[in-house]
């Protein structure tokens, strides 16, 4: 069992948060000439490794926020979390 | 090679069986060889096989980081099937049961492939028009399909709920006779005695770290156990693939996910049938030892752990439990896990790609195990003769930005979703 620290509730179990996959990757912006390169690299390509991987998870059944999340995909263990809109440094 | 039969059985009988040959060597690794298969896996030692066999190509290498057999092939749940929609996955998988149906003669080494039949339960009225939409298209690809109603399916699985009080009450279901199970390690073993035999060199214990790429051409790979030269690579490594993407400045429309799966103690045979819940994702199949076989979900986000988590097993035994009620009073003996290449329209890709004399098989999801011998065999034509074959050609890397997805059921990696 996960137990991510929702930046809004503190720490909850896994069974709370809904996952939404890879935070990293960026929409191409609005209002500019968008190659299809682009949108198959935001819609399907990832990069999926092994080791620290940022992601999102929604807290579904607390406050419904989106959150950032820093996890380690193989041993699971989570470093950090952050608000949907925080600049990670 | 020694065959294996009968009278080899009583011979070696006399001796204590302390004279059998290896069923395969342990070489150290050549300098050059025509094909390097990356991963000792189903896929790649069915490819390696199928090089030898098909092909005439027998200078060929299978590294494996591990032990051969000891990823997916040997995790997975044995279901062997071919009940798709689309003509891709039909045509590609009946292909693959027609190989599952001589396996056995042809690798002289029995991989039990009980074909007993898969019946997909429906829950809805809605849900039986589109199984008979579905087992239609199976019929007009050649596939055996059959449409049972509640009774039809309680004559074959009684043991089920069929209550009319629960939430999902049995309407009726899909089956496909010819589908079954196989011993999944006898298919890895069987597959790499014979492409020993045959002069292909597996090499275990042996991490691939790095490629030799020049001018867009593969000119060979580094390993733990040295460089080794050559024009052509074949990538099967599953639930790893990305991470050999990286080491190639690809990225690929897979992402790794854990799926697990769990037996339960031995009981008395019960169940003759593999059968699979219609209101959710679990399936389960009696395996000869007694154990009811069972998976299900992915646990949901990207991992490379290769051990399971709680939520995902007990949500999948609840739907277990709700189809047949009886496996509540039934003790789990083992749950594990094991890295998935989930693609983002759930079916395969076996492809060129754009690096020269590199190819691609992956995005096995959920069914890896199945398509081992087709997988093999269209991977072997692909790397043989450098284009694919018109059973894979649908199976391309770049159908994702063409827009020509096989979305079969929709069972990519976002299961939030579907």
């Amino acid at each position: 069992m996960l137990h991510i620290k929702c930046p809004h509730c503190g720490m909850r179990s896994q069974n709370e948060f809904s996952y939404g996959g890879d935070a990293s990757v960026k929409r191409p912006e609005l209002n500019k000439e968008i190659s299809d390169e682009e949108w198959d690299n935001f819609v399907y390509n990832r990069k999926s490794l092994r080791g620290k991987h940022l992601e999102l998870w929604q807290h579904l059944s607390g406050c419904r926020q989106w959150i950032k999340v820093e996890r380690d995909t193989a041993t699971h263990e989570i470093f950090n979390t952050y608000k949907a809109d925080e600049e990670i440094s | 090679m020694q065959k294996y039969s009968i009278f080899n059985l009583v011979k070696n009988a006399f001796s204590n069986h302390e004279n059998w040959d290896l069923a395969w060597k342990d070489p150290t690794p050549k300098e050059e060889y025509d094909v390097v298969i990356i991963g000792g896996g189903g896929h790649g030692l069915a490819t390696a096989y199928y090089l030898a066999k098909e092909h005439n190509i027998t200078k060929v290498a299978i590294i494996e980081k591990g032990w051969i057999g000891g990823g997916n092939v040997g995790r997975n749940t044995t279901i062997i099937r071919s009940n798709y929609m689309h003509d891709e996955n039909a045509l590609f998988s009946e292909f693959g049961m027609d190989l599952w149906r001589k396996m056995s003669q042809d690798l002289n080494y029995n991989v039990m492939f009980s074909p007993r039949g898969i019946i997909n339960l429906a829950h809805s009225d809605a849900q039986m028009n589109t199984y008979a939409r579905r087992g239609n298209s199976m019929r007009l690809n050649g596939i055996d399909a059959v449409l049972l109603n509640r009774e039809q399916v309680k004559e074959i699985i009684p043991m089920a709920d069929f209550s009319e009080n629960v939430r999902f009450p049995i309407f009726g279901g899909l089956m496909q006779p010819s589908a079954g199970t196989a011993r999944h390690d006898a298919v890895a073993w069987g597959y790499a005695r014979q492409a020993d035999s045959m002069g292909v060199d597996i090499i275990q214990n042996c991490e691939v770290t790095g490629f030799d790429i020049t001018a867009g051409k593969i000119n060979g790979i580094r390993t733990s156990r040295g460089n080794i030269k050559t024009k052509k690579v074949g990538l099967c490594v599953a639930g790893s693939t990305n991470i050999l993407a990286e080491k190639l400045n690809m990225t690929l429309p897979i992402e790794t996910h854990l799926l697990q799966a769990c037996v339960s103690e031995p009981v008395k045979p019960i169940l003759d049938r593999v059968v699979t819940f219609g209101a959710g994702h679990f399936y389960i199949s009696q395996s000869d030892k007694g154990e009811m076989v069972m998976g299900g979900d992915l646990d949901g986000y990207n991992s490379y752990a290769q051990r399971g988590n709680l939520p995902t097993l007990q949500h999948v035994l609840t739907e277990g439990i709700a189809m047949m009620p009886f496996l509540s009073k039934l003790k789990m003996l083992r749950t594990w896990g094991g890295i998935m290449d989930m693609s983002m329209d759930g079916s395969p890709i076996i492809d060129k790609t754009h690096i020269d004399g590199l190819y691609l098989n992956c995005g096995w999801c959920y069914g890896g195990f199945k398509a081992t011998p087709a997988s093999g065999w269209t991977f072997a034509h692909t790397i043989a003769q450098d284009r694919v074959h018109e059973l894979n050609a649908g199976f391309s890397l770049n159908r994702f930005s063409t827009g020509y997805l096989i979305d079969e059921k929709g069972l990519g990696t976002k299961t939030w979703i579907s």
